[in-house]
């Protein structure tokens, strides 16, 4: 078998996001982002009193690179909710602010 | 290596002919901006499409680092 670490990466990423309902990709973690970005997709998911698994993608240069590519996106964070991509941090704050955010959640039944 | 606000309109119009891109360097350093780019091609496209072809046209400039951080907003029309 080829040793291949891209999938090895791409495989950990397809477990995270379906072992949990709402994973975060940051810099940082939930307690201490490490950018900006990175810290008001958090203070969005704390807001509406969320639990998320919060994945520090600095403590791991190859799920940084990773996730990236497997995404198909070249900016952190990256919010995953129920395994689907659901956006950066511009995409989620505008889709806060427009209440698109609590439908998603609410229609994957993690949120009153 | 630090961008100018209009390089990167010239950048995203050259992927995106027809968009109306407007461009602020929020912080002055040539590194952070926020741009908005409103073009009919986005039209039926999902937001995440719609910010994925706007990447596409910064794509080397993200990668290698120059640009520190862009705030997207896209829109159809």
């Amino acid at each position: 078998m080829i040793f291949n670490e891209n999938e090895a990466v791409f495989e950990r990423i397809r477990h995270d996001i379906s072992s949990n309902d709402i994973v975060l990709y940051m810099k940082g973690t939930a307690v201490f982002p490490q950018c900006g970005f990175s810290a008001a997709v958090v203070q969005v998911l704390e807001s509406l009193g969320l639990a998320f698994k919060d994945i520090d993608v600095l403590a791991d240069p190859a799920l940084r690179q990773g996730i990236k590519e497997f995404t198909n996106w070249p900016t952190l964070p990256q919010l995953y909710i129920k395994g689907e991509f659901i956006g950066g941090c511009d995409i989620v704050r505008e889709m806060y602010a427009n209440g698109e955010l609590q439908a998603v959640l609410q229609k994957e039944g993690l949120l009153e | 290596m630090t961008l100018k606000a209009e390089h990167l309109v010239e950048l995203v119009r050259r992927h995106l002919p027809e968009a109306e891109v407007t461009a602020e360097d929020t912080r002055g350093d040539g590194a952070h901006f926020a741009l908005t780019v409103v073009c009919r091609e986005f039209e039926g496209l999902s937001r995440i499409e719609q910010h994925r072809r706007v990447y596409a046209a910064l794509s080397g400039h993200i990668v290698d680092g120059g640009l520190h951080a862009v705030q997207l907003t896209t829109r159809a029309g």
